[in-house]
């Protein structure tokens, strides 16, 4: 079986976000770069597949310039057999979902997982637009991934709940915990990934339709008014007639 | 040219969040036409035009009562041709995402989701999105005659505008590829407030101690109408099921008012809650960082302040 898995290279979680340039670029300016949270959910389960299935291998791509190749090796150190970056900014989700649909077409994968959005853009749409260029069914988001033979048993988080569905390969799906154990590569992974294929490929042009004209942050937060802890009414109060939510 | 919004029940209601949707729509100014799948009640169907919905069509067809995303996008696809409508609005969710990504690449149109705002209009088509998980905002042109916005809750308020219209059925053609993915079973919370929906939140964290002390959170929450939650720490050991888990890889929330018990405030969670209107922290560890992030703050031991804090309420109504 053929598995691909997309990752985005994106700030950790814990970052303070900036632009620059009038607002038009983001400042990556003390900011540590990760292979994003939902997409290392969706390698751990690929890796894991590979572990119980023979002859199964994990490719993984990236929509990326040069600067996310130690997020792509990061991956290989992981467990991935060979890795592809499409060189070019990942712009907006068609784009991005191009460059997949282009080379999982070239290849011909059984399953191709990516996380349920990534956390720059948070648009949770890739799945969906690679499945349709593509032809395929895709599902998101994934919390459970189960492959018997031609088909696969999953499960997707709904809001209040879960449902359980199954689909015949090849499919895309978008995944989230608790599908998988995150990983921690080990010595030997990391030694043996920076001689792991790395395949740098040119992105195909698209007229996406969407253009970015600026970004902007949230305007600061005013201060905390701390109340008693043996004076809940005085919140009740100010919950009823400042704030008028209750 | 018309505006299609694809609106989304549960157990025959419309939710509140595609109630935004028509009104959102409705600010756009062209007539709307609202298109409601699978088993919905009729007087639920007929009080769109309330919202502002002029025609309110209903795909009633029984294979369309599961969200069933490629079927869903085949009926949305041919009612934008039917209805000669160039723009889709519909609410952002596990159903509506996957949905708009479909409808807008079978319609070669400009596409966002988590739209926060009506959009500006005086060059372009120009619409905010939350992005960097609610730490940012993205202002992009849609570019394309034909557009599919997917809202992020609040981006409008639903509010009485017009009043019932007739629903007309509308007949929908399905193929067996509409259902490659084949719905088995689902488990829901019924009855509950849903969280994603909810205009309170009443969320819990390690500091609650363990599952067993999760009643006077929900007997707060009972007394709010407010949905509960939790951090990722209290979803992780199983103490809530994890479809309660507020935060960055979890459920983003924006609600009017979010209540933190026991929640240091890491800024993943954080990131789940920042598009909250109004935020109270009670903690009994002054130095927490949610303070930081909050309206109103309380020091001080939930299991004593919650109590009170429910019957304050209680009496205050």
């Amino acid at each position: 079986m053929k598995i691909l898995v997309c990752i985005t290279h994106v700030p950790d979680t814990t970052s303070k976000i900036n632009f620059t340039d009038n607002n038009t670029k983001f400042d990556p300016t003390g900011v540590q770069f990760i292979i994003g949270p939902y997409d290392d959910y969706a390698l751990a389960r690929a890796i894991e597949i590979k572990e119980a299935n023979a002859g199964t291998t994990v490719t993984v791509l990236n929509v990326g310039t040069a600067d996310t190749e130690p997020t792509i090796r990061k991956a290989l150190a992981i467990g991935a057999d060979d890795a592809v970056r499409v060189n070019a900014e990942p712009t907006d989700s068609l784009f991005v979902a191009t460059q997949i649909a282009e080379h999982a077409k070239s290849v011909g994968y059984d399953l191709i997982l990516m996380g349920r959005e990534s956390i720059d853009y948070n648009s949770g749409v890739v799945h969906g637009i690679v499945g349709e260029l593509l032809g395929m069914p895709s599902v998101s988001p994934v919390m459970k991934l189960d492959i018997e033979g031609t088909k696969a048993k999953l499960a997707r988080e709904i809001e209040g709940g879960k449902e359980y569905v199954e689909v015949s390969l090849p499919f895309v799906a978008g995944c989230q915990e608790p599908i998988a154990e995150w990983k921690i590569p080990n010595m030997r992974g990391i030694m043996s990934a920076r001689t792991k294929p790395l395949k740098v490929v040119e992105p195909k042009a698209v007229d996406s339709g969407v253009k970015l004209q600026q970004f902007e942050l949230p305007p600061p937060k005013g201060a905390v008014k701390m109340i008693a802890a043996d004076n809940v009414a005085e919140l009740v109060s100010l919950l009823k007639n400042e704030a008028k939510v209750i | 040219m018309s505006i299609l919004v694809f609106v989304e029940s549960a157990e025959g209601q419309i939710k509140k969040t595609s109630l935004e949707a028509v009104a959102y729509a409705h600010a756009l100014g062209s007539p709307v036409t609202a298109i409601a799948l699978g088993a919905v009640d009729q007087g639920a169907l007929e009080a769109l035009g309330k919202y502002g919905a002029q025609k309110v069509l209903h795909a009633s067809d029984a294979r369309l009562n599961e969200g069933v995303i490629q079927a869903y996008t085949s009926v949305l696809v041919k009612a934008m041709q039917d209805e000669n409508a160039d723009i889709l609005v519909l609410a952002n969710s596990s159903l509506g995402t996957p949905v708009a990504a479909r409808v807008a690449i079978k319609t070669g149109a400009s596409l966002a989701t988590n739209v926060t705002d009506l959009p500006e209009t005086s060059s372009g088509f120009v619409v905010k999105r939350s992005i960097y998980t609610g730490k940012a905002f993205a202002k992009v042109e849609l570019k394309n005659q034909k557009k599919v916005i997917a809202l992020k809750k609040n981006a409008a308020e639903a509010k009485e505008v017009g009043s019932n219209v007739t629903v007309t059925p509308y007949a929908v053609t399905l193929s067996d590829a509409d259902f490659a993915v084949k719905i088995l079973s689902s488990e829901k919370a019924t009855g509950e407030v849903l969280l994603p929906e909810a205009n309170i939140v009443v969320s819990g964290g390690r500091g609650m101690k363990g599952a067993e002390h999760w009643g006077i959170l929900e007997e707060l929450a009972k007394t709010l109408h407010a949905a509960t939650g939790c951090s990722k720490p209290v979803s992780d050991m199983g103490w809530r099921p994890h479809h309660e888990h507020v935060g960055q890889t979890g459920v983003k929330v924006a609600p009017q008012l979010y209540i933190a018990v026991g929640i240091s405030g890491a800024i993943q969670h954080l990131a789940g809650v920042n598009s909250s209107k109004y935020i109270v922290v009670i903690n009994k560890d002054a130095d927490a960082p949610f303070f930081k992030a909050a309206d109103y703050g309380i020091v001080g031991d939930a299991f004593d302040v919650v109590p009170k804090l429910t019957e304050a309420l209680k009496a205050a109504k």
